[in-house]
């Protein structure tokens, strides 16, 4: 890096070395911030080339009997109607599973658990469980849900399957956000003879509920889309049909009958078409990634939105 | 955690526990409390507790399923033979012609993610206004939200004809296209855990390097990528868990056939898409093929597992650093 002839910098022909040297440099410099834009550039065009296939193949399916009309035989007449109330479905039993217990693992780790070997052993756990893949908690749930617990292929099992999954995600959110909370808030309460819960539920969950928001928000987001699970646990079938209402039993105010019942999802779906070797089944198969990559996107979107609008307005 | 400084618990002996001192019905009062609080503290520990039981429901099935499976296929088979045809006739169980295509695929998806990878890392945190960091982060924060079944399509209906162009012999399910694409989808993964490597970085030493004459880019490769190089380490490693263990794009774009093969050009199945091949089938519960999927599942497990601690290992070391 250093020139041969600095000694002799005194020299005018040691200055203008150095110039060289430094333009030398700064042009390499220059080289690698083109190199990275270059680089941003690369995911740009990839993203427009995904999202512009999608766009032509797909847009001509894309029409308000395409949301209303069960899968056919016949790519034309075919429809999303069973996938989106079937994925609309199973992320209500996966949020109603996995907020609570995410959220509660996370204050147990935070404000109670005692530094000792049961509280190592569950964040070792978390920290794995992130990191094994989607298709090994299909396994999971094929063995445990589908045929341990006699669920079937059902909303039930389905859901739980995915709750498990995206639990860590809400997990290390909830941990993040309650960690941003200065100690000075605690003690405050616990000044004015607050017990543990108060403290949690009067200060802790209110002020870190932006950060456990968008936590669920990714890990709802990741779950419409995961389809090696659901795949797994043997879900791929032709779903012509909508699951019963909950309002369907006169006797009963909400039936839980749709629980068990069978379904298709978003994803489940538009692999069903790809795999067909026919073209026309291509273009729903587009048309049904569309809409599921704008259902990802705007989830996506608002976790960021939210995230970055309550940093800005939170000073503590 | 932290809160174990406050001293919420009241000595032994004092307040609760001696209600002669208190007004009358003080002491029902706070024993309730103290129910209270001891049951949601319960609560909450069993909730913290469902990840312990999913990763023991997890090996316990898998292991479960194999062991049974071992009972008929030896060891020895599974890790030696070059044959995968568990639903033949002629049944082979060599785990080996699933491993090269988890390999293969696994491969051309590094040498996409990692080079792209670390240059938008050490970009985004050394050299791009903030301006550019502000737009570039979620915008390779949401490319990495996209389903895997998205990239799946993207593969086989783009990418393979765009590669079939230029290579018009490469037959229409390939490791190569489901390989790119993979890597492809990592990039936001692998950037992003080396951006916070580099960032974890003290100012301090950068001050010193740019102090010394040193250029952006030099300060960039000779002073922060050394610091950071055990965070960046990790983040290749969990990238290659992550590229391991991802099952749609090779479902779709790689083929389903067990191939004992390491050219990307061959189509071939992966561990993962095995997996989704006998799931799409009717195979009985309790069938050999059935526990196959279980064997297979657990050797991917291990191997993630091996991946993800030293990753985690890794990442542990470049935050202690300083």
């Amino acid at each position: 890096m250093i020139p041969k002839s600095i000694g002799a910098s005194s020299s005018e022909s040691g200055v203008a070395e150095m110039r060289r040297l430094i333009a030398r440099h700064k042009t390499w410099d220059w080289l690698f911030g083109l190199l990275g834009t270059l680089a941003l550039l690369f995911a740009t065009l990839v993203f427009a080339a995904l999202f512009g296939q999608m766009l032509i193949n797909g847009t001509p399916q894309l029409s308000w009997e395409f949301f209303t009309s069960f899968p056919s035989r016949r790519a034309a007449s075919a429809g999303i109607l069973s996938a989106w109330v079937g994925t609309i479905l199973v992320m209500l039993v996966t949020a109603v599973v996995a907020v609570p217990l995410g959220i509660g693992a996370g204050i147990y780790l935070e404000e109670y658990a005692r530094k000792n070997l049961l509280t190592d052993i569950i964040e070792i756990n978390v920290t794995n469980l992130a990191g094994v893949p989607s298709i090994i908690y299909g396994l999971l749930a094929l063995g445990l849900f589908v045929y341990q617990f006699g669920l079937g292929q059902s909303i039930a099992a389905a859901g739980l399957t995915l709750a498990l999954l995206i639990l860590p995600v809400v997990i290390v959110a909830t941990r993040e956000a309650i960690r941003t909370i200065p100690q000075n808030i605690r003690e405050g309460a616990y000044a004015c003879g607050s017990s543990k819960w108060q403290v949690v539920s009067h200060h802790i969950i209110p002020y870190s509920l932006p950060g456990i928001m968008t936590g669920v928000i990714i890990g709802l987001a990741r779950a419409i889309g995961e389809t090696a699970p659901i795949i797994t646990i043997g879900a791929l079938t032709f779903i012509a049909f909508l699951p019963p209402s909950p309002f369907s039993n006169p006797e009963q105010l909400i039936s839980f009958e749709w629980l068990l019942a069978p379904f298709t999802v978003m994803p489940i779906q538009m692999f069903n078409w790809i795999s067909r070797p026919e073209e026309a089944f291509q273009a729903n198969a587009a048309a049904a990634g569309l809409v599921l990559l704008l259902m990802t996107l705007s989830m996506n979107a608002l976790a960021i939105w939210i995230r970055y609008h309550f940093r800005k307005k939170i000073k503590w | 955690m932290m809160s174990s400084i406050l001293p919420l618990k009241h000595p032994p002996g004092t307040l609760a526990e001696t209600p002669g001192a208190l007004p009358q019905g003080w002491s029902a009062a706070r024993l309730r409390r103290r129910l209270a609080e001891r049951a949601i503290e319960t609560l909450l520990m069993l909730a913290a507790l469902v990840s312990v039981f999913t990763t023991a429901a997890i090996v316990a099935i898998l292991v479960w399923e194999s062991v049974v499976f071992f009972r008929t296929v030896p060891l020895l088979d599974f890790l030696t033979d070059t044959q995968w045809t568990p639903l033949f006739d002629d049944a082979h169980f060599g785990i080996i012609a699933l491993l090269s295509g988890t390999l293969t695929t696994t491969i051309v998806a590094l040498l996409v993610a990692v080079p792209l990878g670390t240059i938008l890392a050490i970009y985004l945190s050394e050299f791009a206004p903030f301006r550019v960091r502000e737009v570039a982060k979620p915008f390779l924060e949401l490319l990495g939200g996209i389903p895997t079944i998205v990239y799946g399509y993207f593969a086989l209906l783009f990418v393979t004809p765009v590669l079939q162009k230029i290579y018009p012999e490469l037959p229409g399910f390939n490791m190569l296209s489901a390989g790119l694409v993979m890597g492809i989808m990592i990039i936001p993964y692998v950037s992003s855990l080396s951006e916070d490597a580099m960032r974890a970085v003290p100012m301090h030493m950068r001050e010193a390097s740019y102090a010394m004459g040193a250029t952006r880019l030099q300060t960039a490769v000779f002073v922060v990528t050394p610091a950071a190089l055990s965070g960046l380490a990790s983040s290749y490693i969990l990238g290659i868990s992550r590229a391991v263990g991802e099952t749609m794009v090779v479902a779709i774009a790689a083929g389903m056939q067990p191939n004992f093969s390491f050219n990307p050009t061959e189509p071939a199945a992966t561990i993962t898409a095995y997996i989704v091949q006998v799931a799409l089938g009717d195979l009985p519960h309790g069938s050999i093929g059935y526990q196959t999927i279980f064997a297979a599942g657990l050797t991917l497990l291990l191997i993630t597992l091996v991946f993800n601690i030293l990753g985690h290992f890794l990442r542990k070391r470049f935050r202690e650093a300083y």
